[in-house]
């Protein structure tokens, strides 16, 4: 390919970052076999991957990408916009769409009924594409129409868990019924701004919903916006979907989705919160502080309580992730550049936690079978590799130094003592602290206990370990040297809030 | 060699002797040797470090910058220096007595113990070179997660246990209290870094300093203050050169070592003393030496008296930090040393006893003291140098602490410190004399047929490797007491 064909191309990489994975999910539902189906899975997350990451590049380098899908012009048309904010996004789901697709064929061998294979890979691209769609458009409806791409895509992935345990089937479709009265929710928010507005593009209403800050209408759209979004994202107490979900679904199904699909609805609500309706004072402004402040924090400490007593590690992570999703409402409800860096940082930080943390379960589930306290029992022995990414993803869920989590609790705090906000600065350490006892109660099974009598279990195989460890790797690196992270976060945040970037 | 690279070798070699540790877990031998080395090699790099620091050289070394305006970097200056002297130093001795006392002992996963170890040493190192209070933070809580496995080696319900509550003082503190005094401390002064003079003049309301104390102080659990000191009597658990270079050196070294960083580089001690923001923390810290100590004495279990011991031995550093005078800081630091030297010989004596004869509890050694003759003149020199008496080094830390509390005109002080000195004497001295002037209880024949019973008299020492280090610190008590001067030499500049 030459330097003049490339060069055709970045043009219409925000086109291409989502139809090739739109494209490719029917082109993977033909090729049928399950291993082919695999591999070209891999090469189209790898492509969408390197798609986000030039994007991001573009992004930082000369600002906001606006994008006409077919060269039709704004209004009329559907464009595409990415600016810091969801750039960074971008390679957060491609990423890690990236990292778990080569860890897949192994799992998804163990896990699934070998005829399902070709159609979990289907649902998955799909999945993709409409995690990548919602994301990069600037179109209020058309982020509507990926939601359901995405939702609909990943109940099939839920619901593939069904050939380990029947109970995937019952997770899929309560996941199915919340996720839908979500996602309607929001539709109606969005009809109801084109009734006052008359637009349906995002730069658009973010131009004239300001001017209606007391319209009654815009306070309904607003409410159900928030609403709907909420359970997308699964802010307690709206969460009941989630840890069932997380707890069936194969092992890639909840890496893949635990890391993605609730970010992208956290990066929807900022879209909406400050672009759209930018609230500055009023019924609105009051939202954040008298709704999503509480609800984040009562998340963070119920949730995180709740994780302490399961069983199930799958589960306990899945409770971890509504209290994780505390802390990034938390960083939206302070509704300061401070607060929004912090969020838009826990977001990025979160999705390479929970990765490493779901991969390395994955990696057990394979060679134990068992995923719960008993099952993890002496593996510190056993499967040393996947007790030691586990373990770091543990550190990294606490905020020990030198992890990612780190960083996202000290901007966190940061941002509470920045106003002056003592007793929530309080409250996140509390909820750190609690994780301890979680994190702990796995560590003290997996290397102060003796395995159960005459289980013997391999390390699992190097195509998962790899993979694991890329992200915990990536849980280090981005620990200690966050330059990177923080600057695009702050980028963002500024955007968000309408300074200059 | 360059002092800045050197700097960062002072790190990385315990790491990367924790590396070839683990390569040659199979070979004992080997390992213990790579250990050795590896110690040695450490102690070279600090005392080269601390010839540069004697000519007037504060060599800096940027390692990464973590997030803007938070680097990690690493500085030497005199308290640093000490710091690392002794820890690096006693590494080498321990290493001795921990082949010793693990194989006597035949422990299990030794090699998880050596490598994690050395990562303990590794963060100690860090502690003591950060140039600013985020680096000394991260690596104060790399040191708590390296010696968490150390103290539940033996993986008992005991010491699961005593590593819970270890694990959750010492990291709910950090993160609860010091974390937020850090961050705290960033928003109003803008900067982390270590300064002569302190950051925080004019930065901060006043009357508001003393809680932003109270958080530092209480979020250093490593320095044992009352009320949260339960950790280190959980930390005994561990095998007995843990608590011996750990949990009398390094660890609770660094807690107060901390202590010391943040009264004199981060609040100044001038600003201490114009604004009285640590008068609260003398009453704390008077309370905890007063009460450990007494707490020490009800103790049987020898381990358990030393840690007490410790607790209290620790709140002398920081009541002369406290006190924000420069014969405080100066006594404080000092006392670093020469507690560290004392208490590692009271350890290993313990351990040595340990390994000879099983016995933990105190009313159990009656006589042994004629069984076990070097090392119980080992406890004797180190409990003397403890109780602060001539010719041994802890007089000198005593005297200067003294004069600390004499120079703020606060008679009550010197007086604690006196009180505390003839308690000193009443936990630590019976020790001893049960073990040369109590009959020993294999003297009773139990039967007619106990004349088959060993030699009653004879020396019955532990293992060569677990008497002869405590004999050496011993010494060490000793050339301490007439070298103190030059480790005042060195410390002078960070008062003045």
């Amino acid at each position: 390919m030459t330097g003049a064909t490339l060069s055709g191309i970045v043009p219409h990489l925000p086109a291409l970052q989502v139809v090739v994975p739109l494209l490719a999910a029917p082109v993977c539902f033909l090729l049928r076999r399950g291993v082919i189906c695999w591999g070209f899975a891999t090469l189209v997350s790898w492509a969408a991957f390197a798609t986000s990451l030039v994007l991001l590049q573009v992004v930082l380098a000369d600002g906001t990408i606006r994008y006409e899908m077919g060269g039709w012009a704004a209004p009329w048309g559907i464009e595409y916009v990415i600016d810091a904010t969801n750039a960074i996004v971008l390679v957060i789901v491609s990423g890690i769409g990236s990292a778990v697709m080569p860890y897949a064929r192994r799992s998804v061998m163990a896990e699934i009924p070998a005829n399902q294979h070709g159609l979990y890979y289907t649902a998955y691209l799909l999945c993709l594409a409409g995690l990548l769609g919602v994301t990069i458009t600037g179109d209020a409806f058309n982020v509507f129409v990926f939601l359901e791409i995405t939702s609909l895509s990943s109940y099939i992935l839920v619901s593939a868990g069904a050939g380990m345990d029947r109970r995937a089937l019952t997770a899929a479709y309560n996941y199915l019924v919340l996720g839908t009265v979500g996602a309607t929710f929001f539709v109606i928010g969005v009809g109801l701004l084109y009734m006052v507005t008359g637009t349906l593009n995002i730069i658009d209403l973010s131009e004239r919903v300001p001017a209606l800050q007391h319209n009654r209408t815009v306070h309904v759209a607003f409410a159900f916006i928030v609403v709907g979004m909420g359970l997308k994202l699964a802010l307690f107490p709206l969460h009941t979907w989630l840890p069932n979900a997380y707890t069936y679904a194969p092992s890639t199904g909840t890496a893949f989705l635990a890391a993605t699909s609730t970010k992208v609805s956290v990066y929807v609500l900022l879209r909406f919160l400050f672009v759209v309706f930018a609230p500055s004072y009023g019924f609105m402004a009051l939202t954040l502080d008298y709704v999503l402040l509480p609800l984040a924090l009562i998340g963070m400490v119920a949730a995180t309580v709740a994780a302490i007593y399961q069983y199930n590690i799958k589960r306990l992570l899945a409770y971890s992730s509504v209290a994780q999703i505390g802390y990034m409402v938390l960083g939206i409800a302070y509704g300061s550049v401070e607060g929004l860096t912090a969020a838009i940082l826990h977001l990025f930080n979160h999705a390479l936690m929970k990765g490493a943390l779901f991969l390395a379960l994955g990696c057990i589930m394979l060679r134990v079978g068992d995923v719960t306290m008993r099952g993890v029992q002496g593996l510190g022995r056993q499967m040393p590799w996947t007790m030691a990414a586990f373990v770091t993803g543990g550190l990294s869920l606490i905020g020990v130094p030198l992890t990612v989590g780190f960083i996202s609790k000290w901007y966190l705090i940061t941002a509470a003592l920045d106003d002056g906000r003592w007793p929530i600065a309080a409250v996140i350490l509390a909820s750190s602290l609690l994780a301890i006892i979680y994190v702990w109660k796995i560590v003290e099974a997996a290397y102060l206990k003796e395995p159960p009598e005459g289980r013997v279990v391999r390390e699992a195989p190097l195509s998962m370990l790899v993979p694991t460890w890329v992200l915990v790797l990536a849980n280090i690196g981005f620990g200690i040297n966050a330059e990177f992270t923080v600057g695009v976060a702050r980028t963002a945040a500024m955007g968000l809030l309408g300074g200059a970037p | 060699m360059n002092p800045s690279f050197l700097l960062a070798v002072t790190l990385l070699l315990p790491l990367l002797g924790a590396v070839f540790m683990a390569l040659t877990g199979g070979r004992p031998n080997v390992r213990e040797a790579v250990t050795l080395v590896t110690a040695g090699l450490l102690a070279a790099a600090v005392y080269a470090l601390l010839q540069d620091v004697l000519a007037g050289g504060q060599p800096t070394a940027t390692l990464v910058e973590v997030a803007p305006g938070l680097p990690l970097v690493l500085q030497v200056e005199p308290l640093g220096m000490l710091f690392a002297c002794v820890a690096s130093g006693l590494w080498i001795i321990n290493s001795l007595y921990s082949i010793g006392y693990m194989r006597g002992n035949g422990e299990q996963n030794q090699t998880r113990f050596y490598i994690c170890f050395a990562i303990a040493i590794s963060s100690s190192m860090g502690i003591a070179f950060a140039g600013n209070m985020f680096t000394l933070f991260i690596f104060y809580e790399t040191l708590t997660l390296s010696t968490y496995p150390l103290v539940a080696h033996k993986g008992t319900d005991e010491a699961k246990r005593g590593a819970r509550v270890y694990l959750g003082l010492l990291m709910g503190t950090s993160i609860g209290f010091q974390m937020v005094a850090i961050i705290w401390t960033w928003i109003a002064a803008g900067t982390l870094d270590f300064t002569v003079g302190g950051i925080l003049r004019d930065k901060i309301d006043p009357t508001l300093l003393p809680i932003l104390l109270a958080l530092y102080m209480f979020g250093i659990g490593k320095a044992a203050l009352m009320p949260f000191h339960r950790w280190l009597p959980s930390a005994m658990v561990a095998p007995t050169p843990v608590s011996a270079l750990l949990h009398a050196v390094a660890v609770v070294k660094a807690g107060v070592f901390t202590v010391l960083k943040v009264i004199v580089y981060i609040f100044g001690i001038d600003l201490l003393a114009d604004t009285g923001a640590s008068q609260w923390l003398i009453g704390v810290a008077a309370f905890t030496m007063l009460a450990a100590s007494l707490v020490a004495m009800t103790k049987d279990n020898l381990k358990a008296r030393l840690a007490y011991s410790t607790i209290s031995q620790l709140s002398y550093i920081v009541l002369g930090a406290a006190l924000a005078t420069s014969f405080g800081i100066l006594g404080g630091a000092l006392h670093i040393a020469t507690h560290a030297l004392g208490k590692i010989t009271l350890f290993m004596c313990a351990g040595a006893i340990y390994v000879a004869t099983h016995k933990t509890e105190i009313s159990q050694m009656d006589g042994l003291g004629r069984k076990m003759p070097f090392t119980y003149a080992a406890f004797l020199v180190g409990s003397l140098s403890i109780i602060g008496l001539p010719p041994l080094a802890g007089v000198w830390s005593k005297w200067y602490l003294a004069m600390g509390a004499v120079e703020t005109g606060m008679w009550i002080v010197v007086a604690v410190y006196m009180i505390s000195s003839l308690l000193n004497v009443a936990y630590l001295i019976p020790v001893v004399a049960r073990g040369f002037f109590r009959p020993s209880p294999d003297l009773v024949p139990q039967s007619v047929g106990a004349a088959a019973a060993p030699a009653k008299d004879g020396v019955q020492e532990a293992p060569l490797l677990c008497v002869l280090p405590p004999c050496l610190t011993a010494a060490g008590c000793v050339v301490l007491f007439f070298y103190a001067d030059e480790v005042i030499a060195l410390l002078r500049p960070i008062v003045q």
